[in-house]
């Protein structure tokens, strides 16, 4: 085997690499909220909509500062 | 502790406000004093030949593009930085003094550097490679000031309530890390004075003076794997990371997808880096990196449509309001022109089209609808926003603010359809021969034919200027004489005097 053909073969290889990343990480986002610790995503629209400092965080980093 | 409540300081960024909106005249009265030096060669001496030197196109024309770039886009990307970072993660910049400290060190150095590349270039001190002319002390402080800006970034994450991070602070993350990578690695120069020749000579040229660590093609190469990307996380990243905050918040309305926002982030980052080839197609670097360069241009209209979809969407049931506000009218077309500059930089990246696009003024063209219309647009809307929330007063003028999109969007509109006709001209005429190959054209033949085509370029630039000179106005009304304004009028649109 020369090297155009190896690089062909890591080519496609690399190219079913990043297509099954791109559709796993679509998958993960739509079937994050149906897992029992899960979120809809789509929550986190509010961290701009309500960001008054006074506002309650979407999802706190700890229950003290939410305070 | 004090006993007032926490508020948000806006101290640094009313301080970047204004910078980007001084650096703002400033590079746009130069740009326009370069399209007339184009279309009437005799204002490059328009001060009499002594002061030549400091008037031709060739000693401001690095001063337009870095004052817009470095000066303008930077420091309205820093400004909102520091009025979105604070509201997304939920904490004040007054609950640190370190970061209170690092803020002002941050823009006090930047104003610093900025005064040193404007007398330098003055000067005619310049590496000469393209957006990156700083000599070697200067490329130094600017390092110095990202780092600053990295751990205001960094710290401000460091000391936030909210645990997830916005969508905008991914971008202003991926802001910051993609330009350390491009600027430190484009920038790589030995000064000069450490040079030796084989006779045993030393201290070559003045003490500021370097090369460039590169040369040739290799040279070329990072310079436009520098160049592209300077575009992609200058003009586009961190407007991106604005629009994804000051859309949603000034019309009230929710992202249409935050997936589709987290999807797009990933595809324009991981695209984005490969693209830069097409600057350097038909010349000498490899043909494999200039076909990947125009496969991954084309495949950049997904990620980049995806973000733009996303926010015109997110105005879906709710388009009285472009009617309505001035404001979101700015946002709106942002964003269209978003659409409109990533759908044609892919076209003009196809070799065959690259043959007639290729240095002509089409690629002005192009450059210029995506940083007046999507870049200077945004930037003026986020100022727009944040003015009455960091001022505590009501926008001085709806009207005003109305005119000024009209004046600027016809300005944006005269200035890419004159550099088309003129840009493809130019390529034709350039291309043009006879039955034995002998060129049908002189240069000076395109040049006669342009001249109009500048003329309506330098009036589109003229409109656009005025435009910003009204905003500026407005500005600076609203902070001295706009009401006074209370903290629940400033929940979603902004309050806005006749």
């Amino acid at each position: 085997m020369n090297i155009a053909e190896l690089q062909a073969y890591g080519y496609f290889a690399l190219t079913i690499f990043m297509v099954v990343i791109l559709y796993s990480y679509i998958y993960h986002l739509y079937s994050k909220k149906k897992n029992a610790d899960g979120c809809d995503y789509e929550n986190y629209s509010n961290m701009a909509l309500k960001d008054d400092v006074t506002d309650t965080p979407v999802s706190a980093i700890s229950d003290d500062k939410e305070k | 502790m004090e006993n007032r409540p926490l508020e948000y300081d806006y101290t640094v960024a009313k301080m970047f406000m204004l910078t980007t909106i001084l650096t703002g005249i400033v590079g746009m009265l130069i740009g326009v004093i370069l399209a007339f030096e184009l279309a009437f060669p005799g204002i490059n001496t328009i001060l009499g030949d002594g002061l030549a030197e400091y008037t031709n196109f060739s000693r401001l024309r690095p001063l337009h593009t870095d004052a817009v770039i470095f000066g303008f886009t930077l420091s309205g990307v820093f400004a909102t930085w520091y009025y979105v970072g604070q509201r997304v993660l939920k904490v004040s910049m007054a609950e640190s003094g370190f970061l209170m400290f690092i803020g002002k060190l941050h823009f006090t150095l930047y104003v610093v550097g900025v005064i040193a590349v404007i007398v330098s270039l003055l000067a005619g001190v310049t590496t000469s490679k393209e957006y990156a002319e700083f000599e070697w002390p200067i490329d130094i402080a600017i390092v110095v000031v990202w780092v600053l800006w990295g751990m205001s970034i960094f710290g401000l994450i460091g000391i936030r309530r909210e645990k997830s991070l916005y969508i905008s602070v991914w971008y202003y993350i991926a802001t910051f890390l993609g330009i350390a990578m491009l600027y430190l690695f484009n920038n790589m120069e030995i000064p000069t004075m450490l040079a030796a020749s084989p006779a045993g000579e030393t201290g070559f040229g003045a003490w500021y003076h370097s090369v460039s660590m590169y040369s040739g093609t290799n040279d070329a190469l990072v310079q436009w794997w520098y160049g592209h990307n300077a575009v992609a996380f200058g003009f586009t990243v961190p407007i991106v990371a604005m629009i994804y905050y000051f859309l949603p918040k000034e019309s009230g309305q929710a992202i249409y997808s935050y997936k589709l926002s987290l999807l797009s982030f990933w595809g324009l980052m991981f695209v984005y880096l490969w693209a830069g080839g097409h600057h350097l197609l038909f010349s000498t670097v490899p043909d494999w990196v200039q076909t990947m360069g125009s496969i991954f241009s084309v495949v950049l209209i997904l990620p980049s449509w995806g973000s733009a979809i996303n926010m015109l969407l997110t105005m879906k049931g709710e388009w009285q309001q472009v009617a309505a506000s001035p404001l979101i009218k700015f946002m709106v077309l942002a964003s269209t022109f978003y659409m409109f500059s990533t759908l044609e930089g892919p076209i003009q990246a196809i070799k065959s089209v690259n043959a007639i696009a290729h240095f002509t003024d089409w690629i002005v063209g192009h450059v210029h609808d995506g940083v007046l219309g999507w870049v200077g647009f945004m930037i003026m809307a986020a100022l727009f926003h944040m003015a009455p929330r960091v001022f505590k007063r009501e926008l001085y003028s709806k009207s005003l603010m109305a005119t000024q999109f009209w004046i600027q969007t016809l300005g944006v509109v005269l200035y890419f359809t004159s550099m088309w006709i003129a840009g493809i001209t130019q390529g034709m005429m350039w291309r043009a021969h006879d039955e034995f190959g002998n060129l049908a054209y002189s240069f000076i033949d395109t040049v006669t034919v342009l001249h109009p085509y500048y003329t309506i370029r330098g009036v589109g630039g003229l409109l656009y200027l005025v435009g910003f000179l009204m905003f500026a106005y407005n500005i600076y009304k609203t902070m001295t004489s706009g009401r006074r304004v209370e903290e629940n009028e400033l929940q979603s649109a902004s309050p806005m005097g006749a």
